[in-house]
């Protein structure tokens, strides 16, 4: 097959993009495929309409990848593409239309409040912190609403720190979240196709609790798959994790990360484009399922490509 | 939109693999930290966007004809030479240019003393490499040259900042610093600073603070490195004693380069020891890299002997000073009350600090945008402060540009002061200097960015 990797573009999360678009590319070349290795600008139409691919590999984090805008392009183009389709990944994109897509089905997710920047500036939101306060209690969460990393993401101990950690989530976006803290275990199940992966956990080194680059050194988190978690436990985790992907509308592969805490599994998101870097989670994942790369790769191609056909069987 | 070209790459790694390999990573490894700061830098490579963020000089005005003259000429008289290895302390040659910038700012050095290296910031990792064991205490400015914080710690050095004001480095606090580290039976290995101009903060050490600054070191015994890119980049007031001058080389370790005044791309500096330093500092270099290239020592030989070299300096000083000026009134114009920047003298950057509410490396997300980049404040620092200041360089950048790049800046700063002000019912007060206790960003945990995210 013609296989279009599409990586790195705009978004805040370019250079993972690349190291995950250039591993990607390499597996498909050991499958045999051949590889059109694409950093997406401006021309990626046009590029793609000569090239014509069989299939495009979406390895594009964050905004402009990851939220259904470059999967919109490639329907109208009628290129198959991997991942999940557009629907999913607007909903994956915004943690609020998440969130309360997952509440409605009652898959726990933490609570929240969500506001874009006109309540603020212009609805006197700022009032209703206190009741918010109230209600999620401290510490709590900010984060931005639509970034897919965890940049931006702040803590607040107390009150005092709420104005300026919701200053620095609006640097990234115009909504932002404000979430209530779940002290837990952070685990992560990736799934495929329809089956879920084994559960893998961060075990942030000493020191490192609330440091998130910890998560992307090597040696400053552990990680551990399959995570060493009771079955009853574990079933809970991954039935919550399958829902969550299935509530969402995903087809492909996503990650859902979530904490385990006192009360069970909290769903926290669903990345709709997991990374793939070597020290990514999906592909741990898929190593001790007894997925090397290559094989995980050649399985997400193959359910795109199925799925195009599925699509194009059905009638009108 | 590029297409790689075909390449091949060795097998990935696994998450497996990379366990083991961790386990094999030396202690100092494991102290050097990549960034978020790393990943959204790489952003400002972008071509749309104005960067304030490097450090580059200006290389456009040297005249081609001039440098293809000078390699022509090597190629044509020297070719082997050039070609070859040479002494690891570097040309005597290239010693005599040395020599003469030196003497360009009143300092006299033996040519003896003198190592010739790869930039200045070779000079920089081979004083740590040569004085530096786990745990030393090393003194240097707040904020600090962000490129010398890697190198400390990659030699496991416990950094120790002294605040600057708008005269430079707190002499007095440093004294009482050095003072307590006495009480404690700990010895600083030397005090790392950039007296003139200094990057990131523009600032100027005085000169009554710097008579002081080479007293206390004798006093103490502790070296100084004096770390001095800059110095023949004035834009205005009177030049300034360098710290050798002051103290004749005793204590005294003198980083140079040919980076600021030529060019970068030659990767071409030096350090002036006392001799029995500058013995360790050659070894160093010599299991490090042999020799500092030979062509570019014999290019800076042939550059010299045409005798210009003051005249474009004065060429790069009438440029810069335009561009700084630009800066400065563009930081008036666009940046809110609340801010505050240093007015440098002379080298390439202005420090400008934000209300502590502003957390630049945020900051930096919504401005790249607006397609501007600057550098956030916490670089320069190794314990998490600096988180509301930005360095911002005028060199690199036509005057227009500059313009541009501030208002873009400015105009993301001032919503967030808006959306800050709107938070918390208040207008924020005047800026003050920011100090930890007034502060609420330092109460939220800093640095929760992760380094990249994972889709």
């Amino acid at each position: 097959m013609r296989v279009a990797v599409l990586k790195g573009g705009r978004s805040l999360e370019r250079g993972v993009s690349l190291r995950s678009g250039a591993r990607v590319e390499d597996a498909a070349e050991r499958l045999g495929h051949e590889v059109i290795p694409l950093d997406v600008g401006s021309d990626l139409v046009s590029r793609l309409s000569s090239e014509r691919p069989d299939v495009a590999f979406i390895a594009l984090h964050g905004p402009g990848g990851e939220d259904g805008t470059v999967q919109e392009l490639l329907e109208i183009l009628d290129i198959p593409y991997t991942g999940p389709g557009v629907a999913a990944c607007v909903r994956c994109m915004d943690k609020m239309l998440a969130k309360h897509e997952l509440r409605a089905v009652d898959v726990p997710t933490p609570d929240w409040v969500a506001f874009n920047d006109t309540a603020f500036r212009e609805l006197g939101a700022a009032d209703a912190l206190e009741q918010i306060e109230g209600r999620l209690g401290f510490p709590l969460v900010v984060k931005p609403a639509s970034q897919g990393s965890s940049l931006g993401v702040r803590f607040a101990a107390e009150r005092s720190q709420v104005p300026a950690a919701l200053v620095s989530a609006f640097s990234y976006d115009d909504r932002v979240l404000l979430e209530r803290y779940v002290d837990g275990r952070e685990l992560a199940v990736s799934v495929l196709g329809s089956d879920p992966l084994p559960i893998v956990e961060a075990i942030p080194r000493q020191g490192d609790r609330f440091d998130f680059e910890a998560r992307y050194e090597i040696g400053r988190t552990q990680y551990v798959c399959p995570a060493q978690i009771d079955p009853a436990s574990a079933d809970l985790v991954q039935d919550a994790a399958l829902r969550a992907y299935s509530v969402l509308g995903c087809s492909g592969f996503a990650r859902v990360d979530l904490i385990l805490g006192s009360e069970g599994p909290q769903v926290l998101e669903v990345n709709a484009v997991p990374g793939l870097t070597d020290t990514s989670l999906l592909p741990q994942a898929a190593e001790a399922a007894g997925l090397s790369f290559e094989q995980l790769v050649e399985r997400v191609l193959d359910l795109a490509t199925r799925r195009s056909r599925d699509t194009a069987s059905l009638p009108g | 939109m590029t297409e790689t070209p075909p390449h091949r790459r060795r097998a990935h790694t696994t998450a497996h693999d990379l366990e083991r390999y961790a386990d094999l990573f030396a202690e100092r490894t494991k102290v050097m930290r990549s960034s978020a700061m790393r990943d959204l830098m790489a952003i400002t490579a972008r071509p749309e966007v104005i960067s304030l963020a490097g450090g580059l000089p200006d290389t456009s005005t040297f005249p081609p004809q001039s440098f293809a003259a000078q390699m022509t000429r090597i190629a044509q008289e020297s070719s082997a030479q050039a070609l070859q290895y040479g002494p690891t302390e570097g040309f005597e040659e290239t010693k005599d240019c040395i020599v003469e910038v030196m003497g360009a700012e009143g300092m006299l050095p033996d040519p003896e003393d003198i190592i010739v290296t790869t930039g200045g910031q070779q000079a920089i990792d081979l004083v740590s490499k040569t004085l530096i064991d786990p745990g030393d205490p090393v003194i240097c400015e707040a904020p600090t040259y962000p490129g010398a914080v890697p190198v400390f710690c990659s030699y496991q050095a416990d950094v120790i900042q002294i605040e600057c004001d708008s005269d430079g480095m707190r002499v007095d606090e440093l004294e009482s610093t050095l003072d307590r580290l006495a009480a404690e039976g700990r010895r600083p290995k030397f005090i790392y600073s950039v007296p003139s101009f200094q990057n990131p903060a523009g600032v100027t050490l005085s000169f009554e603070r710097r008579r002081r600054l080479v007293e206390l070191a004798r006093e103490h015994e502790v070296l100084i490195a004096e770390d001095n890119p800059y110095g023949l980049l004035r834009y205005e007031g009177e030049p300034l004693p360098p710290l050798y001058q002051l103290d004749g080389g005793d204590y005294v370790i003198y980083l140079g380069t040919f980076s600021k005044i030529l060019s970068p791309g030659i990767r071409l500096g030096w350090a002036v020891a006392p001799p029995p330093v500058l013995e360790k500092i050659v070894l160093g270099k010599q299991a490090a890299d042999l020799c500092t290239s030979t062509l570019s020592q014999y290019f800076v030989r042939e550059y010299f002997a045409e005798g210009r070299w003051r005249s474009y300096i004065s060429s790069l000083v009438e440029i810069y000073r335009e561009r700084r000026d630009a800066m400065l009134e563009a930081l008036e114009r666009h940046f809110p009350a609340q801010a505050t920047w240093t007015r440098p003298e002379g080298g390439l950057f202005i420090w400008a600090t934000l209300p502590p509410y502003i957390d630049t490396s945020d900051l930096l997300a919504k401005a790249l945008g607006e397609n501007v980049a600057f550098v956030p404040g916490q670089a320069a620092y190794v314990d998490g402060n600096g988180a509301s200041s930005m360095r911002l360089n005028f060199s690199s950048l036509e005057s227009n540009e500059i313009r541009e790049g501030v208002r873009r800046i400015g105009k993301v700063v001032a919503e967030q002061v808006a959306l800050y002000e709107t938070l918390t019912h208040e207008p924020s007060g005047p800026a003050t200097e920011r100090s930890p206790e007034d502060s609420a960003a330092d109460n939220v945990l800093p640095l929760r960015k992760r380094a990249s995210g994972d889709g």
